[in-house]
């Protein structure tokens, strides 16, 4: 399906269809850089060097699979928060986010005065107590090398996926 | 969205589709999980690269992904765009939705092309979701938008700062 009938698209254009044809997922057929470009009525070479150049640039920030957490045997999905003094939170921040078991993590404002939470780590492992040992663990580490910097932390523990589909532009 | 635009999305009503996984993965797909979680690569025939490093056919790689992402065993399979750098932006949002509201809230917010990811957690701010916006205003915009749907506040948590982790989960 072509997109436009017009003459070929400028470079930002072209990402951006590129973009619109692929956030719903890569085509699975032998060729799919080849059934996209057909999409965004380029040809493949063209199409795989765009998708390369935004790999470069990080507006891709990879190619692949995202597995569902659960089906993979990561059933406790644990949002740690936590209340850290204002002065280290980069530092603890840093040293967070370079534990194994965390996978995102983020200083982000805090709600005061219902939230008063400013770093987000969230955990993920096979079980509740495993992700709380983990939490633990966090809490230990920030103890031994931030003396005092935590007040407070909570664990919010997912019990449901609504809803994943990565973003969405062209709304 | 425009014609063209709804044309290239391929976008179904997450609301009205499941996310929960329908089995669990055998050995050969937590193995081909693995190897997609990397840098899937850019070239003509990717699926059969894929599966020579496997011992799989291109043809068996194809027909075991779009298995896995039927069964929800992943939720997508593709480029995993960094909005950011392409000029929009990702917000984390939170509301505290009541329980006997709580499906008619679910709709609304999932109807939102914007909302990316809804998790529920155990919290009195029950409902954490993540906006994608092509524009940054476009943040504000969907969380007044959001609000006006559902007479509930949304709380918005941007990111102040983001701290490196590994984003890989092992199958």
């Amino acid at each position: 399906m072509n997109l436009v009938d017009t003459a070929p698209a400028s470079e930002a254009e072209l990402d951006r269809r590129i973009v619109l044809a692929t956030q719903g997922g890569l085509p699975l057929v032998p060729r799919p850089y080849a059934a996209v470009a057909e999409r965004v009525a380029s040809d493949e070479a063209t199409v795989r060097a765009r998708l390369l150049a935004m790999l470069a640039d990080g507006r891709i920030r990879r190619m692949g699979a995202v597995p569902n957490h659960y089906a993979i045997g990561y059933t406790a999905n644990g949002m740690s928060v936590w209340d850290v003094d204002d002065s280290v939170v980069d530092a603890v921040g840093e040293r967070v986010g370079g534990l194994a078991f965390v996978t995102h993590c983020y200083r982000r404002p805090r709600h005061l005065p219902d939230w008063p939470y400013n770093l987000f780590a969230m955990v993920h492992a096979a079980s509740r107590e495993a992700a709380l040992e983990r939490v633990a663990e966090i809490a230990a580490l920030i103890e031994r090398e931030f003396q005092g910097a935590c007040r407070r932390r909570d664990v919010l523990f997912s019990t449901g996926i609504l809803k994943k589909t990565g973003l969405r532009i062209g709304g | 969205m425009s014609e063209t635009d709804a044309a290239l999305t391929d976008q179904k009503p997450a609301s009205r589709r499941g996310v929960a996984a329908r089995r669990e993965p055998d050995a050969v797909d937590r193995r081909l999980i693995n190897a997609l979680q990397g840098d899937f690569p850019v070239l003509e025939a990717p699926f059969a690269a894929v599966g020579a490093s496997l011992g799989l056919t291109e043809s068996e790689v194809i027909q075991r992904l779009q298995a896995l992402l039927d069964d929800h065993v992943l939720t997508r399979f593709g480029p995993m765009f960094q909005i950011e750098r392409m000029g929009g932006a990702f917000c984390l949002a939170a509301m505290a939705v009541p329980e006997a509201d709580w499906q008619r809230v679910v709709d609304a917010v999932n109807a939102c092309p914007e909302v990316a990811h809804n998790y529920r957690r155990e919290h009195a701010l029950n409902m954490w979701f993540v906006l994608a916006t092509e524009a940054p205003e476009g943040i504000a915009a969907c969380a007044r938008r959001i609000e006006a749907l559902t007479a509930l506040t949304v709380h918005l948590f941007p990111k102040e700062r983001e701290y490196f982790v590994e984003m890989k989960l092992e199958a």
